[in-house]
């Protein structure tokens, strides 16, 4: 029991197949950017490398900061992010699961942000609070589309297992795939990428919150970014998409994990940056409606029965 | 082998320090990123804040106002660090050799301030893009047998 919880942890789902999974996912991403913007891109251990180099580096902590939460606040979004990942993978490929797991997935899916916002506010930066201030606000934006989203599912699967989710995919039908759509949105911002990453600018704010981080606590951020890459894109496709199983079931999670991925990213190369107050007006008047639509038509199928509303 | 000058060889951010250039290495210098030159081959990206950087890649012959920004910036970037000196003023002041308000080059500062901050001198008025890459990997290459 105690052994093959530790496995759970330290090994399959938890923190060695995330952080692989996690390197090999941030590589694709880069390299991607990299092919759609014409250059050749980095080699394919780039991400280990930084990570690598960032724990051998010196560890500064600002004299004006509020040194507790400087150095705790990193931690929590590895994890919130390793737990999700166990709570994932094995609802899926084991088909353990508990009433309420997606909902607590969901909780665990806040911490990473909520990290940046804590460890942004205790620098003592003005430029890294500012960045604070807006991830928290591009938070407030982002979760009501999200909720409503998966709230269509589960109204659409009939339970609050994950393992339920799995058993048909939810995006088969009209409600699923709108709320598919708002929920990759969701994603989009909740990752931090362009066209919703105000928090990181780099060429305004120069990094946003992570500005007074060095040496391994930035490091710790990278681990949660590699992470988040690996859990978010899974999640969705747990919930909306089918999820994945052993044997063959894997190879085709696997393509519709990737598949996620690079519409992701492709969002993030052909967009500009918005500000703050157009991702708010765009995540409450487009996504949350479209999400709310969803969830009326998920709710209007199943009390008059038909499957594919 | 040193774990650690090996890390900085194959992940170099750069930031990008200006005392007083006239803003030729500069662009030289963002040349680098564009597309046909990607020095993200190599792991380099240019990056905001000093507490990120590992090479401090200077351009410009250190004015008397510019350097205690300079030191500033070396004493808050994060150990270990290298300096590259980018162009024929960071090496060695170039035609301002005589200037009154000048007081470069960029080694002299440095070792004024701590003398084991290695400098990587990249001459060129301005240094073309294919010599700053390869001054960069060159140095880079000879760091890792270097403990810093």
């Amino acid at each position: 029991m105690v052994g093959s919880l530790v496995f759970d942890f330290f090994v399959f789902p938890g923190l060695l197949f995330t952080l692989a999974a996690g390197i090999l996912a941030s590589w694709v991403v880069r390299k991607v950017s990299a092919l759609i913007q014409w250059r050749v891109g980095p080699p394919l251990l780039q991400p280990a490398y930084d990570i690598a180099k960032l724990f051998g580096k010196e560890n500064i902590i600002p004299k004006g900061g509020a040194e507790w939460s400087y150095i705790i606040a990193p931690l929590l979004g590895p994890a919130g992010l390793l737990l999700a990942s166990i709570i994932l993978v094995n609802s899926n490929y084991l088909g353990t699961s508990f009433i309420g797991d997606v909902i607590v997935v969901l909780y665990l899916l806040v911490l990473p942000a909520l990290s940046v916002v804590v460890g942004g506010m205790s620098t003592g930066n003005s430029l890294s609070a500012m960045g604070s201030n807006r991830e928290l606000r591009l938070m407030v934006s982002y979760e009501l589309p999200l909720l409503l989203a998966v709230t269509a599912a589960i109204v659409k699967s009939g339970g609050l297992k994950l393992a339920i989710f799995t058993a048909r995919p939810v995006a088969a039908s009209v409600s699923g795939a709108l709320g598919f759509i708002a929920a990759l949105l969701c994603i989009q911002a909740e990752l931090g990428f362009i066209p919703f990453d105000t928090p990181e600018a780099e060429t305004e704010l120069m990094g946003g919150p992570l500005i007074e981080y060095s040496g391994p606590l930035l490091g710790l951020y990278k681990i949660s970014n590699l992470m988040a890459l690996l859990v978010l894109p899974l999640f969705l496709v747990t919930v909306f998409l089918g999820g994945f199983s052993t044997g063959w079931g894997a190879l085709w999670g696997a393509i519709k994990y990737l598949l996620v991925l690079v519409g992701i990213i492709l969002i993030k190369n052909t967009n500009p940056r918005l500000r703050s107050d157009q991702a708010l007006k765009f995540f409450w008047y487009g996504a949350a409606p479209l999400a709310l639509i969803a969830l009326i038509l998920a709710v209007v199928g199943d009390l008059i029965g038909i499957g594919w509303v | 082998m040193n774990w650690k000058s090996w890390g900085i060889s194959k992940s170099p951010w750069l930031y990008h320090v200006n005392t007083g250039s006239c803003n030729n290495c500069d662009i030289e210098i963002v040349d680098c990123l564009t597309p046909k030159f990607d020095v993200e081959r190599f792991g380099g990206k240019l990056v905001g804040s000093p507490r990120h950087a590992d090479v401090l890649m200077v351009t410009g012959p250190m004015t008397r106002k510019s350097k205690p920004r300079f030191e500033r910036i070396l004493e808050a970037s994060a150990k270990p660090f290298i300096v590259a000196a980018v162009g024929t003023c960071a090496c060695s002041k170039g035609m301002f050799h005589d200037a009154y308000n000048c007081i470069g080059p960029v080694r002299k500062v440095t070792e004024a301030l701590d003398e084991e901050i290695m400098v990587l001198n990249i001459p060129g008025c301005p240094p073309r893009p294919e010599a700053i890459i390869d001054g960069l990997v060159t140095g880079l290459n000879q760091l890792k047998e270097v403990k810093l």
